[in-house]
C-alpha cells in the first residue's frame, strides 16, 4: 500500500485556485520532492496532507487515512516540520524533544534523538540562543521524536548557508536509512535532485512533470546540437540526437568539411525546471 | 504493520498526557523571567506600594485587606485574562499552536493543561499576596476557605475565557501586549483593584459597573472581609458567568491555531 496517495486534488481560497488537480502517489520508504516556485502550490498540497486544510475536492490516502478524520493513529505515525515555526524560546533542546516525547506512545530516546540531528553539544542550551540552521534542526528533531513512519519536510533548508544545507541534507538522507517515507518540499532544484528518489514539479497548482530526477532530464527537452557554419552559430534540438548527429556528420564528410565548435549536449535538470516552471508567467531565473 | 499491536498496548492513559503537558506549561511559565515578574510578582509590588500609601481604614475595614482583596482581582485578571491572552497570541503567531496540532496531544488536553496551569499561578499568587500582607500588616487569612477557593477558581475561569477570547481578535504578536493592557488597567482601575472607588465620577462608576473585575472583586470582599459565604452573593456570580460565557462562545467561534499574520 503506498503511504500516500492524492488524486484529483482541488483547493481554492476565494478566487485564488491554489491547487487544482493534483494526482500522486508515494511509496513506502520512498524520498518524494515537490519542486516548484513560490506560490505553486507546494505547501497547501503539503497542508491538506497533514490534516491542516479542507480540501474543495480529490481523494487523499495518508498512512490509509483520510488526513481531515484521521483515526487516533495518524498522528503517532506522522512528523512535521513546518515551513515556519518557533518553540517556547527559554527552554532547552533536550527540554522540548521530552516534551514532544511525551505527546507519543513511543517515542524515540530524545538524547538519540538530539544526536542524530547533531545538536548534542547544545543539548541544554536554551532554543533563543540558537542559530536559525539549529532551530531547523530542532524542528526536525522533533518531528522524528515520536519515531514517525512519515515525516513531512516543508522547505526544510530555505535561508541555509551552503555548509548548513549539506549538512541537512546528510540529516534527510539518513532518514532513508532509517526506512522513513519522507514528502520533501523545496524550490531548490539542486535539493530535489540530490535528496528525492522521485520528483513532481509543481507550477500554478498543478504537477507538469513528475519522475526520478534522471527522467526529467532525459524525457524532457530535446538534445541540444550546436555548431558554425560560415561563421554562423547553428542550434539543432532533436528527440532523435542519434541519427540527427549521424546525418549532419555524414553529410560534413561527404563535403570533406569539419563541423566547426561542434557540441552535443543534454539538458540540465535545472534548465528542464526553467521551462517547465516558466512557461505561463514568463518568469526568468 | 507489526509495530502497530506494540504501540496501542502502549497507549498512555489521558490523566497522563495531561499531567505530562502541565509539567510542561508550568516550566515553560516559570522559565520565562518576563512573564514570572510581570504576571506573578506585579502585583504583590503593588501590594507593597498601595499599602504604603493608604492609612487606617477604608469603609470601616482596614486599609491593607481592602487593597489584598482588590489586587487578588488585579491578580486574576492580570494572570488569567493579560497573561493567558498574551502567552496564546505569541504560541499562535510564533506558530507552536500549529506545530502542536500535528502531534497526538488532543487540543482539549492543551486547553485544559494551559487553564490548570494558570489556575496554579493565580492561586500561588494569593497565597503569597496573604503571606506578604500578614508579614507586613497583620492582615487576617480568610475564614471561609471554601467559599474562598471557589471564588478564586470562578475569577481564574471566567477571565481566562476572557482571555482566551481576546487572544482570538489580536492580529499581531507585537500588538498583543498593548491591546490587553489597554484594556486590563482601566478596567483595573475602574473596578477599584487600586483603591476606593466612590469618589470617582459618576460615569467612570457607570462603566465599572458593566466590568466583570468589578463583580469579581466584590465577590472576594463579601467572601474575604466579610466572611460570607459565596452562595450570598448571586447577583456577583450571575454577572461573572455571563462574562465567561460569552468568552466560551466568543473563543469558539473565532479562536484559531494558526498564525493571522503571514
Amino acid at each position: 500500500m503506498p503511504a500516500i496517495e492524492v488524486s484529483g486534488l482541488r483547493k481554492a481560497y476565494g478566487s485564488l485556485e491554489a491547487v487544482r488537480g493534483v494526482d500522486f502517489s508515494i511509496e513506502e520508504g520512498e524520498v518524494f520532492g515537490l519542486l516548484g516556485p513560490n506560490g505553486a502550490g507546494k505547501t497547501t498540497t503539503v497542508e491538506i496532507l497533514e490534516g491542516y486544510r479542507e480540501r474543495d475536492a480529490g481523494d487523499v490516502r495518508v498512512l490509509g487515512h483520510d488526513p481531515k478524520r484521521p483515526g487516533p493513529d495518524f498522528r503517532e505515525r506522522i512528523g512535521v516540520v513546518l515551513q515556519q515555526s518557533e518553540m517556547w524560546p527559554n527552554l532547552t533542546v533536550r527540554e522540548t524533544h521530552a516534551i514532544f516525547a511525551g505527546y507519543y506512545r513511543a517515542p524515540r530516546d530524545v538524547d538519540e534523538v538530539v544526536a542524530l540531528v547533531g545538536l548534542q553539544e547544545k543539548a541544554n542550551a536554551r532554543i533563543k540562543s540558537l542559530s536559525g540552521g539549529q532551530k531547523r534542526r530542532l524542528d526536525l528533531g522533533l518531528a522524528l521524536v515520536g519515531d514517525p513512519d512519515l515525516v513531512f519536510l516543508d522547505e526544510p533548508t530555505t535561508g541555509f548557508d551552503p555548509q548548513a544545507r549539506r549538512a541537512a541534507w546528510e540529516m534527510i538522507r539518513s532518514l532513508r536509512s532509517l526506512g522513513k517515507t519522507v514528502l520533501l518540499t523545496t524550490h531548490y532544484l539542486d535539493e530535489a535532485e540530490q535528496l528525492a528518489d522521485r520528483v513532481a514539479v509543481m507550477r500554478a497548482g498543478q504537477i507538469v512533470r513528475i519522475g526520478t530526477p534522471s527522467e526529467l532530464t532525459t524525457t524532457e527537452l530535446q538534445t541540444e546540437i550546436r555548431y558554425r557554419e560560415n561563421g554562423e552559430e547553428v542550434l539543432v534540438q532533436t528527440g532523435e540526437p542519434t541519427r540527427v548527429l549521424a546525418e549532419l556528420t555524414a553529410a560534413a564528410v561527404a563535403r570533406g568539411e569539419e563541423l566547426e565548435g561542434l557540441q552535443v549536449r543534454r539538458p540540465t535538470l535545472e534548465e528542464v525546471y526553467l521551462s517547465l516552471t516558466a512557461e505561463e508567467d514568463g518568469v526568468e531565473a | 504493520m507489526s509495530a502497530e499491536a506494540i504501540r496501542i498496548g502502549a497507549r498512555r492513559p489521558a490523566r497522563r498526557l495531561f499531567f505530562h503537558q502541565l509539567r510542561s506549561e508550568q516550566l515553560v511559565f516559570w522559565r520565562s523571567r518576563e512573564a514570572a515578574f510581570f504576571i506573578f510578582l506585579f502585583p504583590l509590588l503593588l501590594f507593597v506600594l498601595l499599602g504604603s500609601v493608604y492609612r487606617g481604614r477604608i469603609y470601616g475595614v482596614p486599609a491593607p485587606q481592602f487593597l489584598l482583596a482588590g489586587l487578588i482581582g488585579y491578580g486574576c485578571a492580570n494572570t488569567a485574562f493579560a497573561g493567558l491572552a498574551i502567552q496564546l497570541v505569541l504560541r499562535r503567531e510564533n506558530g507552536i499552536l500549529k506545530r502542536l496540532r500535528s502531534t497526538p496531544l488532543p487540543p482539549a488536553t492543551y486547553v485544559g493543561s494551559l487553564l490548570v496551569s494558570t489556575l496554579i499561578v493565580f492561586s500561588l499568587q494569593t497565597v503569597a499576596l496573604f503571606l506578604l500582607g500578614k508579614a507586613l500588616h497583620d492582615t487576617p487569612f480568610p475564614s471561609d476557605i471554601a467559599s474562598f477557593i471557589a471564588t478564586i477558581v470562578i475569577g481564574a475561569a471566567v477571565f481566562a475565557a476572557l482571555g482566551t477570547a481576546t487572544a482570538s481578535v489580536i492580529r499581531s504578536a507585537e500588538g498583543s501586549s498593548a491591546v490587553v493592557n489597554f484594556i486590563l488597567l482601566p478596567m483595573a482601575f475602574l473596578s477599584g483593584s487600586f483603591g476606593p472607588t466612590l469618589h470617582y465620577p459618576a460615569f467612570l462608576r457607570a462603566i465599572g459597573d458593566v466590568l466583570p473585575l468589578k463583580y469579581f472583586i466584590d465577590l472576594v470582599k463579601a467572601v474575604y472581609l466579610h466572611g460570607h459565604g459565596i452562595w450570598t452573593r448571586p447577583q456577583d456570580l450571575a454577572v461573572l458567568a455571563a462574562w465567561g460565557i460569552g468568552g466560551v462562545i466568543f473563543t469558539k467561534f473565532k479562536f484559531g491555531w494558526e498564525p493571522r499574520e503571514r
